[in-house]
């Protein structure tokens, strides 16, 4: 018999069910699905994540959100991601920026050396000042290997919390492999319960809230 | 006219802490309650229960059940037995039909002494004085199954001369936990400094409790480390005058 | 045998050592205090509720556990990874070590994963040469000094920052360092190339989503999501009762357990991953599997009435308010799991003949219930459990002593003249302290018996 004839035995065994009984339905899953309006998201995702040591930026425009972000980078070396934003913001074209990464090892190495990696974000959560980003969409390792990230985000994009994200994609794993949220800047509290930022992430998080519609 | 009520006195008080039945069955007397004691009485089992011998306990609760069957109301120095007969019953009968459903019978009319004052006498002053500064414990079965905070709180306030200073840590364990108190005699004991610690730092000179097996651990580890503050149940405060 | 002489001696030399009752006390307090502020009803109204819900889903998801785990299995294969079962935990390492014989792996990056520590996988793949690096900057301090965890989400709380300075210029050769954020930037550094050179990063899994064969994992550092993301293949290990019907339970569970296990609403990092890289994606692991293991979670599972055991999902809250934790650490209890989570599930797992001591190391206060985000109600099981332990035992003092109390409480007249006589013979010096009196009075006083117990007193007013 192997390992998973003899365990999904055991389970039936222990639970007195036969091969393919369907299961009762299961419990409700959300309970409510809070909504505040869209101003009063950008200020609460704001709160929140100036809370955990993140930066949030306004930006009415496009065009904007492309000088704030060569306004954070500076001389120094950054990465951004392919997303669509970017590229039509002029991010992807700023000095020093690298982009259109399409083979993992270019990427990495371009990772490994910048201090900045730039990429947009499918949603942003209010109440926890949460960035969402699917890997569809987005390299995983452009938020995750230089020191400092910068996220483009459109203000239409901001949802009220987990409850409504999940309401919007039920089923997060059918069109990505992965979808992570990320809330505020790496951080450890494993000495001393002493706060240490960007232990392995990165350690500076920059949002630019774009305002237009985009 | 007064109403009876039948007082559970139980095993640690009787033995160890009588003043403590007689400072209840005080000041439920001066309420104008008539108190029966029934001499049949014995222990509420939670001894062997809670050490795991459940044929034992289960004869000893329904014992119990045999001796306060009629009553009215069964009024208990202790927050740790009262759960054990208004909770934990059900548990070791579970397998008994007739049992189970006297235990079912039994727990509405089984009270701790506190919330007996509060929420069937209806009364927070009952008269007494105690000059003094004091803090309160709250045993862990009469805060977590009994949901018991507020009324002992309510009752000291309204002692005169009475100062009542909360703790820092007053809802933490004080170590006792019936065999484990001996099974583990240096947790216990650290668990009961601990305490002290917090209890020292209020100022306070008494410490109450509604659970005399708390007061038990913590007067033994105060006097231990040579402290001057005493224990008191709160019924030993309320029958001061 | 009761309880071995090591393991009372360490929880004796536990007790007396200052500097570390200090570090647990004071870090403890530090994460009970954050959870309390993060679940008050002011801030947080929804609490209760979704304890009772979670409560539920759990319960649902184990009593339908076969539907959802071939669920689980169906959407991995669908997404192109891979479900591998395990009996027992060196099947697990087993099925690593040929992945990294045929893949010629050598170094293997690991975010922390209590089930990993339960199996013993980091000694198990060590054992066959491979270098398993822990990466959690905690968990990469307790692996330097060759210890194990001593807190589910707080590994290091046990160690200064004099101790780690210690450990890493020992084990790292670098120049000493005593400040906190520089210590983990030399973990940063040393760890970064470790996480680049590793050709499998292993996870643990926080929940098993069964409907989208996802593997759901949270962090604060952002080294799962390295481990996860960096290596060719990435290997998830995760006990099977670690399923979720639906991604959507996520929404309940997700606010619960950042909140109980340190306050924060939600890790830094959540990452939902459900296979590998897909077309059109330019990183994320090549491979992806998901181990599934039992290792007595079956049997666990058949006991209708302890089966909530495993609804646990690993906060950490029930050791921040536990006294006995608090006092004795986390090394102290056998088996990866410590605190009272860890004093239900051990004897459970492993059986309850190898340390029956764990359900009595325990006041039964119910704290831990009182914080559990999926309502376990511990104090009940350790009851249970101990009840099982005497059943299965015969002999010895303490059960002459219960038959004796339970033939004496039934028997008024008797009891009370007992009760007289031992009054009398605990007033004999030296007598009291005799058996537990002695464990008694090595800490606290002997109470004096009254001169006359409660029912003789009233017989007597009622008499006059």
């Amino acid at each position: 018999m192997t390992a998973r004839e003899e365990i999904l035995g055991r389970v039936r065994q222990a639970l007195g069910r036969e091969p393919g009984q369907t299961p009762a339905p299961a419990p409700e899953a959300r309970i409510r699905v809070s909504s505040i309006g869209l101003d009063a998201r950008l200020d609460l995702f704001q709160t929140r994540l100036e809370a955990l040591g993140g930066k949030v930026h306004r930006a009415v425009t496009l065009i904007e959100a492309r000088d704030q972000v060569a306004r954070l980078i500076g001389d120094s070396a950054a990465v951004a991601s392919n997303a669509g934003l970017l590229r039509r913001a002029g991010i992807t074209a700023l000095p020093g920026v690298g982009s259109g990464f399409l083979e993992e090892p270019a990427l990495r190495e371009a990772c490994t050396t910048a201090s900045f990696g730039v990429t947009s974000a499918d949603y942003g959560l209010a109440e926890m000042g949460s960035l969402v980003t699917f890997a569809s969409s987005e390299a995983r390792l452009i938020s995750l290997l230089p020191p400092a990230h910068i996220a483009v985000l459109a203000k239409a994009t901001l949802l009220t919390g987990l409850d409504e994200l999940y309401e919007r994609h039920p089923l997060p794993a059918e069109g990505s492999s992965s979808m992570v949220l990320i809330t505020g800047p790496s951080r450890s509290a494993d000495i001393e319960m002493i706060l240490v930022r960007g232990v392995h992430g990165p350690g500076v998080v920059h949002v630019i809230v774009v305002e237009e519609d985009i | 006219m007064a109403r009876r009520v039948s007082i559970f006195v139980t095993c640690i008080v009787d033995q160890l802490f009588p003043q403590v039945g007689l400072a209840m069955a005080g000041v439920l007397e001066r309420l104008g309650y008539e108190v029966e004691f029934r001499q049949d009485q014995t222990c509420c089992c939670q001894p062997a229960f809670n050490s795991g011998y459940h044929v034992e306990a289960r004869a000893v609760a329904a014992h119990f059940i045999r001796v306060f069957r009629d009553a009215e109301f069964i009024v208990v120095p202790s927050g740790s037995c009262t759960s054990m007969i208004t909770h934990h019953f059900f548990d070791i009968f579970s397998g008994e039909e007739a049992l189970h459903e006297e235990a079912g019978y039994l727990a509405p009319r089984v009270w701790e002494f506190s919330r007996f004052l509060t929420e069937v006498a209806n009364v927070e002053d009952v008269g007494a004085r105690f000059d003094g500064v004091v803090t309160y414990h709250d045993s862990c079965h009469a805060l977590r199954e009994l949901h018991i905070k507020e009324g002992p709180r309510r009752l000291l306030r309204k002692v005169n001369g009475l100062e009542l200073r909360e703790m820092s840590i007053a809802e933490e364990c004080c170590g006792f936990g019936g065999t484990f108190s001996v099974k583990f005699p240096e947790v216990s004991g650290g668990m009961a400094r601990t305490k002290i610690e917090s209890i020292t730092a209020t100022g306070a000179s008494t410490v109450v409790s509604i659970d005399s097996s708390c007061l038990m651990q913590l007067q033994g580890a105060l006097a231990k480390a040579g402290s001057p503050i005493r224990t008191m149940h709160l019924a030993e405060i309320l029958a001061s005058r | 045998m009761w309880i071995k002489p090591a393991q009372e001696q360490g929880i004796r030399k536990t007790v007396a050592d200052r500097k570390v009752q200090l570090a647990v006390y004071s870090a403890t307090a530090r994460l009970k205090e954050k959870r309390a502020e993060a679940v008050s009803p002011d801030v947080f109204p929804e609490y209760e509720e979704l304890r009772s819900q979670a409560n539920r889903i759990k319960q649902h998801a184990l009593e339908n556990l076969d539907h959802y785990l071939e669920q689980f299995e169906k959407n991995v294969e669908s997404h192109g990874g891979r479900v591998i079962w395990a009996r027992e935990g060196a099947e697990v390492a087993d099925f690593i070590l040929g992945l990294a014989n045929e893949r010629g792996v050598s170094l293997l990056v690991k975010s922390k994963s209590m089930t990993t520590e339960e199996i013993h996988l980091n000694e198990r793949l060590e054992h066959h040469q491979l270098e398993a690096v822990e990466t959690d900057l905690g968990e990469y301090i307790v692996q330097l000094a060759h210890e194990r965890p001593y807190h589910i989400v707080a590994p290091a709380v046990h160690k200064t920052r004099q101790d780690i300075a210690d450990i890493l210029e020992r084990r790292l050769h670098v120049p000493r360092e005593e400040e906190p954020e520089k210590q983990a930037m030399i973990a940063r550094r040393t760890l970064r190339e470790k996480f680049l050179a590793a050709g499998i990063g292993i996870s643990g899994a926080n929940f098993l989503v069964a409907d989208s064969g996802a593997v759901v994992l949270v962090e604060n550092e952002g080294n799962v999501r390295l481990c996860t993301t960096a290596p060719r293949v990435h290997v998830a290990v995760a006990g099977l009762e670690k399923i979720l019907p639906r991604a959507q339970d996520l929404a309940v569970f997700l606010k619960l357990l950042a909140r109980s296990g340190t306050g924060q609403l939600l890790t830094v990092y959540t990452s939902f991953l459900s296979g590998p890289r897909r077309r059109g994606e330019v990183d994320g692991p090549e491979e992806f599997y998901v181990v599934l293991l039992d290792a007595g979670r079956t049997r666990l599972l058949a006991d209708k009435e302890k089966r909530q055991s495993l609804f646990c999902i690993r906060c950490g809250a029930c050791l921040n308010a536990c006294p006995v934790y608090r006092k004795i650490g986390g090394h102290n209890y056998p088996g990866a799991y410590s605190g009272p989570i860890g004093a239900i599930i051990t004897p459970q797992y492993q059986g309850l003949a190898r340390d029956p001591w764990l359900p009595y190391a325990s006041s039964l206060c119910g704290a831990c219930a009182e914080v559990c985000p999926v309502k376990i109600d511990i104090p009940r099981i350790l009851l249970e459990l101990r009840k099982q332990i005497t059943e299965s035992r015969t002999g010895g003092l303490e059960r002459m002593a219960f038959r004796l109390y339970g033939w004496l409480m039934r028997r008024p007249k008797l009891y009370a003249l007992a009760g007289r006589m031992a009054g009398k013979l605990a007033r004999i010096p030296g007598l009291a302290k005799l058996g537990p009196g002695a464990a008694w009075a090595s800490q606290r006083e002997i109470p004096l018996p009254a001169g006359r117990s409660f029912r003789d007193e009233w017989r007597e007013r009622k008499k006059s």
